[in-house]
């Protein structure tokens, strides 16, 4: 895998020609991105492998300007012949594209000839027959723990290598290999006719960290059984905890809402809101894109622009927008290295756990699944489906399903009392669980 | 009449010399030990897109996508490899990989190839060369400059014309050598509008199994843009949702998607299989009310979930799922089928060579019941209309699921009211349907827009339905019933 996989010179190579071949054809500017996965992914399904998927992707977009004319073509075909009817294919596509002022790469100062060198990649010498060994003894496991556990769906192990390679003609190359390895386990309990379905995973880039399959397994079990017997609660307002995994999500909101593309198409409820007060003065959200063994580190961003230490929100304060070179000039700013997005994004946190969490709460809501996309960046409007835990005295009475959350997402950042220390690492935003002061719940 | 199946070879095989005997050996290797079925798929996807922005022709792009798939089955396992190379060495590699799930054993015959034939639904066109990219292109600055001058107030358009022409050839251990040509298209607006400060957005659009000249018939590209800017208008008056259990009344053609979420995924083969499914041991048994008569049909001609055939060769056929609120039957692909001892349905479906087959819906909808749609309303004290929907989501084993109303309406004492703010609706599959307790007589498919994600693949779907009432369904707006 290594020589084919990960031959940097080689696809070095080809990004050079495919720039070349786009200059030939009188582009003024051009960029391609070649990136190469490849690796296996298994489950287990009662006692026995069930499926077994071997992947091996290859795809290579590039884009081409014509002074401010752009066009875009992707294959994922590496063969010269393949690789120079595409670059033809994007010239030919730039003819009938519109002058757009704010097209253009990246401008030179802003690219990353130096970007640092960091360690995200870790192969897992693990065999196809070993990976089936794990996600049986992990389904084996599961089984065993709780009499309430009626089957496991499946349990899978996912486990990739990948390479990354931007290139443009303004004489940025940058590449750097990936890893990602996952282990995850889906249970279905069961009492009287009720069924209910729930899971647990773990993800790393380094195989070394994941979790032990007894704890994934219990994880699952715990996550399933707990919500068996869920019931609707009444129509009511009342404060909620986000659990840490479903917190990240109300802050990839905030992500969207600060993103360039929302700003420039004036679709963010955030439009204008730079050095205002969006939450309460204990939050500080930074980005941290070189963090060691993170997913969601990177070295330079998807138009090669180095990446930083960018901090979003300062003692609540918006401070920047997250912005790639195009949505900068559209407003008339600079990129901040966010071309694809941010790369971890940290979220400080206080010293409580979950369970002192719940205390500081008292009576109300703790959301441990959402279901549904009813959010609305540009209103801020916010209605989910979701499931929990009825909370009273600071503990938990009972699950609950079939109810909704809403509000508007202005309303709910204002409106965080908490961030607890239970911080969940496995995403590209790390966050503890939230407590929200008070959100319209709606049931029977 | 064209012969498809000449043209899928033509397309997916000739470039690499490929021919009938060497995809037999494939298929020896294959099939050789231990192995219940076994498939190559070969495809070539070529998708383009045009999108303007605020009168620019912004975006352009063209993608070629190829490969082949291979799987192999044994009772319950599945082994599966794909190559993007369709070359004779890159596909005796993808099978070798495919077939090492099973342990050596005794060598199964392999049946001789014949020839399935699917329907003739759509055209075997390529629809990215029925209109020439000028015309694409003037086609979006038409349609903009159109909608701009009707409504001041616009601050933002985004118009995007989308087409794919898509071929692919499957051949299987069972001897059945088939092969598709399905053209697919897809015109989309979304604008923002804005007054006194409050922004709202709208958006419609639409497509199917045609070329680019049907979006210019009719004048139907422009009525996308009328609707998404009454969309867009209707929202800057919408006031905030109610919240708690009401009646709801949900309009016909889109708001179908309950039906695909709430019965549709309960009902593929794979869950019932495995038993996880909250319609799971249910066949013959009452699962909605009376008056529900839901299919699922892949049949429909030129709609956008239509397919000639499966991704396993399979003819789509129009099956009807529940039958006057009775539980008939579950969408199977053929593994899933052989595990349960029936046939396949037509439903095995998969997002491209790269990814498994499983059972997916094409075009569910409900039949026509008995009731005028304003007799449905008028029935209605106080509740909700709702008429369009963003998308939806379902736990296939409680049954609960959620959709999200992008345009609704509060009904009070029989009337339309007051327009509100998209809220999401929640409810149990089973028990939602069994408060249906009115159905119209204007059944309406959508305009073709739906996608449909089942375990990381996608693959375009159709819904409908008449107008419905269901009694008692959770809301979830944020202002609380007086």
């Amino acid at each position: 895998m290594k020589n084919n996989l990960m031959n940097t010179n080689h696809f070095e190579k080809i990004s050079s020609d495919i720039l070349r071949e786009a200059e030939r054809l009188g582009a003024s500017q051009a960029e391609c991105v070649i990136a190469l996965s490849k690796g296996f992914s298994v489950s287990a399904h009662d006692g026995d492998v069930e499926t077994v998927e071997y992947n091996q992707d290859k795809s290579i977009e590039i884009n081409v300007l014509f002074g401010k004319r752009s066009g875009t073509a992707s294959i994922s075909d590496i063969r010269p012949e393949a690789i120079k009817s595409a670059v033809e294919a994007a010239c030919h596509i730039a003819k009938f594209t519109g002058e757009d002022t704010a097209a253009g790469l990246a401008e030179k100062e802003e690219l990353a000839f130096q970007y640092p060198h960091l360690n995200m990649a870790y192969p897992w010498s693990l065999s196809v027959q070993d990976a089936i060994q794990i996600a049986c003894q992990c389904e084996r496991e599961a089984l065993a723990i709780d009499k309430r556990i009626m089957s496991a769906e499946e349990t899978t192990i996912n486990t990739m290598e990948a390479f990354y390679l931007y290139a443009n003609s303004n004489g940025f190359m940058g590449s750097y290999p990936h890893t990602r390895h996952e282990l995850s386990c889906v249970l279905i309990g069961k009492k009287g006719d009720e069924m209910q379905r729930n899971f647990s995973y773990t993800v790393a880039t380094d195989p070394s960290q994941l979790q032990s399959t007894s704890q994934v397994a219990k994880d699952a079990v715990e996550r399933t059984v707990s919500h068996l017997g869920a019931r609707k609660i009444k129509t009511m307002k009342t404060p909620v905890i986000y659990l840490a995994e479903e917190a990240r999500g109300l802050l990839g909101h905030f992500i969207a809402a600060i993103s360039g593309g929302s700003l420039y198409r004036q679709s963010s409820f955030l439009l204008n809101h730079l050095d205002k007060k969006i939450f309460p003065s204990f939050m500080h959200l930074q980005e941290q894109p070189h963090l060691e063994r993170a997913l969601g580190s990177s070295p330079f961003d998807d138009e090669g622009v180095a990446t930083r230490n960018n901090i979003f929100i300062e003692d609540g304060i918006l401070r920047q927008y997250s912005l790639g070179v195009y949505a900068a000039r559209k407003l008339g700013m600079k990129t901040t290295g966010n071309a694809g997005g941010v790369h971890n994004l940290i979220v400080k946190h206080g010293n409580k756990n979950l369970t002192e969490l719940l205390k500081t709460m008292g009576t109300g809501l703790l959301i441990t699944e959402i279901m549904g996309n009813g959010v609305n960046i540009i209103t801020g409007d916010y209605s989910r489906g979701v499931s929990g835990f009825w909370i009273e005295n600071g503990e938990i009475q009972y699950p609950v399903q079939e109810i909704t959350v809403a509000g508007k997402l202005q309303d709910m950042y204002a409106g965080i009392q908490e961030i607890g220390s239970d911080v969940d690492v496995r995403g590209n935003i790390r966050t503890g669980s939230i407590l929200i002061g008070e959100m319209m719940v709606a049931g029977s | 009449m064209t012969d498809v199946l000449a043209l899928a070879k033509q397309d997916l095989l000739a470039p690499s010399g490929l021919n009938d005997n060497q995809l037999q050996n494939v298929i020896h290797t294959l099939a050789g030990r231990n192995i219940d079925y076994a498939d190559l798929y070969f495809q070539s996807t070529y998708t383009e897109s045009f999108g303007l922005e605020n009168g620019i022709i912004k975006s352009g792009s063209f993608d070629i996508d190829r490969g082949v798939g291979v799987r192999a089955i044994s009772g319950e396992k599945t082994g599966f490899a794909y190559a993007d190379d369709i070359e004779m060495p890159a596909l005796m590699q993808a099978a070798n990989a495919a077939r090492s799930i099973v342990k050596q054993g005794d060598e199964q015959p392999v049946q001789a190839f014949h020839k399935r034939v699917g329907h003739a639904l759509y055209q075997p066109i390529n629809p990215l060369h029925s209109l020439s990219e000028n015309d694409k292109v003037e086609l979006l600055q038409t349609v903009e400059k159109y909608i701009r001058a009707k409504e001041p107030r616009i601050v933002q358009v985004n118009i995007s014309l989308a087409g794919e022409y898509e071929t692919i050839l499957v051949v299987g251990s069972d001897g059945h050598v088939a092969g598709d040509v399905r053209p697919l298209v897809r015109f989309n607006v979304s604008l923002v509008v804005e007054h006194q400060g409050r922004r709202e957005s709208g958006y419609a659009g639409g497509g199917g199994r045609f070329d680019y000249q049907q979006l210019l018939t009719g004048d139907v590209a422009f009525h996308y843009a009328d609707e998404a800017l009454r969309q867009a208008l209707v929202n800057l008056e919408a006031i905030d949702a109610p919240a708690g259990s009401m009646t709801v009344v949900l309009g016909p053609g889109w708001p179908g998607v309950l039906l695909h979420e709430a019965v549709g995924h309960g009902l593929e083969g794979d869950f019932n299989r495995k038993g996880i499914s909250a319609y799971s041991n249910r066949l013959g048994q009452k699962v909605a009310s009376d008056l529900c008569t839901i299919v699922d049909n892949g049949t429909l001609a030129n709609r956008r979930g239509s397919l000639n055939m499966d991704d396993e060769g399979t003819p789509t056929q129009n099956n009807v799922l529940i039958e006057n609120g009775i539980l008939r039957q579950y969408m199977m692909d053929k593994r899933n089928a052989r595990l349960m001892g029936v046939e396949s349905t037509g439903n095995g479906r998969r997002e491209s060579y790269a990814h498994l087959t499983i059972p997916r819906m094409t075009n569910t909808y409900m039949l026509n019941g008995k009731s005028a749609p304003e007799e449905i309303i008028a029935s209605v004290d106080k509740g909700l209309y709702a008429v369009n929907f963003g998308g939806g989501q379902v736990d296939i084993t409680s049954g609960k699921f959620v959709f999200s109303a992008s345009e609704a309406y509060l009904i009070e004492n029989g009337k339309i009211g007051a327009p509100v703010k998209g809220a999401t609706l929640i409810g149990n599959g089973p028990d939602a349907l069994m408060k249906v307790s009115m159905v119209g007589n204007d059944l309406k498919l959508d305009t073709g827009v739906g996608i449909c994600g089942k375990d990381g693949q996608s693959v375009p779907v159709g819904v409908g339905q008449p107008t419905l009432r269901v009694d008692d369904l959770t809301v979830g707006g944020t202002r609380s019933a007086s």
